[in-house]
């Protein structure tokens, strides 16, 4: 399929990626969802993970990045993501995420520790 | 007639103005490019942001079991002013125009029987507020240490407002900062942050069937805080940009003033200096010609 999908990540802060690929997998808040070409209009808030772009069809995912939370919308001609913070997952510090979820479990803040758990999830697989 | 030395330590001190003022507009004028980079790398975000609260708008009916962010609480009887100013002076207009627009804001809500409480991002526009209205503010943002606002700083004054709003400290919120047009104009802005005023819903978000994940109310309630800092981000950039373009033009005018005072002083410089000269030449061949 030669059809490629108009992906854009924007944080509040200036716009990340803009690309052309063939399919990208968000994490949805009732689970992940792949977006194709074609894929039906759609809007779906984001939980903290990663989203994985695969710049060919049927190829291994070529970027990650990690999102706290956002906002992702499909129409008939791309998808964009709203993304307050978004992280390459490659640029992810794991050993710092590591002693920062110990910090949050030892003050017991659990949506830190959701948010890091995910990044932690994100960075190692 | 001020004496040539008096004259003299005038240019050199106007002279050593000027070259303040005349670096203070370059500052600003290469802070100003930054700061509109800054607001233009900004809008795709808030563009999204705006089209999809108006496609959800169309979609959603405001009712009492809206989100309270867009319902409000039902009265309007309590008015919080957020109001955003820079935290250095030496800007033309910029903050007193700004602080003008709050005190017209305060007086005519005060006129109506409404209680006003305010709160300063900024602390420039605090100042003529602290004489008058001490016992009105509820807070002050410092943004002092901050060089370029992030959607951080942004994001913690929302959510300290939404907090403030949850606690039922106030029932409307209204945010000031001034819009920046362009270097040489900027307006003094009013906007009503809560309850959040909807886009109006076009029809073609309408028309289109989008499928929601969760359901519409859900997201609205999740976006309607993203999107109260949103606006208080774009409310800070636009800032930002004021502020350097009305320093800007400021420092550039008093460089010109300045330029004019060096002009005039010579010239008096001058003509003292020569009328000194003639009354000694005058008294010398007066001298001579009495012998």
């Amino acid at each position: 399929m030669a059809e490629l999908l108009d992906f854009e990540l924007v944080s509040p802060e200036r716009r990340l990626a803009k690309a052309k690929v063939a399919m990208v997998v968000v994490p949805g808040v009732e689970g992940d969802f792949g977006v194709l070409p074609g894929h039906a209009p759609m809007m779906s808030t984001i939980r903290p993970g990663a989203i994985a772009i695969h710049e060919t069809d049927g190829g291994p995912a070529t970027q990650r990045f990690f999102i706290d939370g956002g906002f992702a919308e499909v129409t008939e001609t791309g998808l964009t993501i709203l993304a307050e913070q978004a992280t390459p997952v490659a640029e992810i510090d794991v050993a710092a995420v590591a002693t920062q979820l110990a910090a949050a479990r030892a003050a017991g803040d659990e949506a830190a520790m959701a948010r890091l758990e995910a990044m932690q999830a994100a960075a190692t697989n | 007639m001020p004496s040539l030395k008096s004259l003299k330590m005038r240019i050199t001190s106007v002279k050593s103005t000027q070259k303040i003022t005349k670096a203070m507009k370059m500052v600003a004028a290469a802070k100003l490019r930054r700061a509109q980079e800054a607001a233009e790398a900004a809008r795709p975000y808030s563009v999204r942001m705006a089209a999809v609260m108006a496609s959800l708008a169309s979609r959603v009916t405001v009712g009492p079991e809206s989100p309270r962010l867009l319902a409000g609480t039902g009265k309007d009887q309590v008015h919080l002013l957020v109001v955003c100013s820079s935290e250095r002076g030496l800007a033309g207009g910029f903050n007193s125009n700004i602080a003008k627009l709050a005190r017209r804001t305060l007086e005519e809500l005060q006129g109506q029987g409404k209680t006003v409480k305010l709160m300063f991002v900024g602390k420039k526009a605090r100042a003529p507020f602290a004489r008058t209205h001490k016992d009105l503010i509820v807070g002050t943002v410092d943004m002092s240490h901050i060089k370029n606002v992030g959607f951080a700083d942004a994001k913690a004054v929302a959510d300290d407002v939404v907090a403030r709003f949850d606690a039922g400290e106030f029932d409307v919120a209204h945010l000031f900062f001034s819009t920046f047009k362009s270097a040489l104009t900027q307006e003094p802005t009013r906007l009503q942050i809560i309850p959040a005023a909807l886009p109006a819903g076009d029809a073609k978000g309408a028309d289109a069937s989008v499928e929601y994940e969760p359901d519409e109310e859900s997201i609205l309630a999740d976006l309607l805080p993203k999107n109260l800092a949103v606006q208080v981000f774009r409310a800070l950039l636009e800032n930002a940009a004021s502020e350097q373009g009305s320093r800007m033009t400021a420092m550039d005018s008093a460089t010109r003033n300045a330029g004019d005072m060096i002009n005039k002083l010579s010239i008096t410089y001058n003509r003292t200096r020569q009328a000194a000269i003639t009354k000694e030449l005058i008294e010398i061949i007066s001298g001579a010609e009495a012998l």
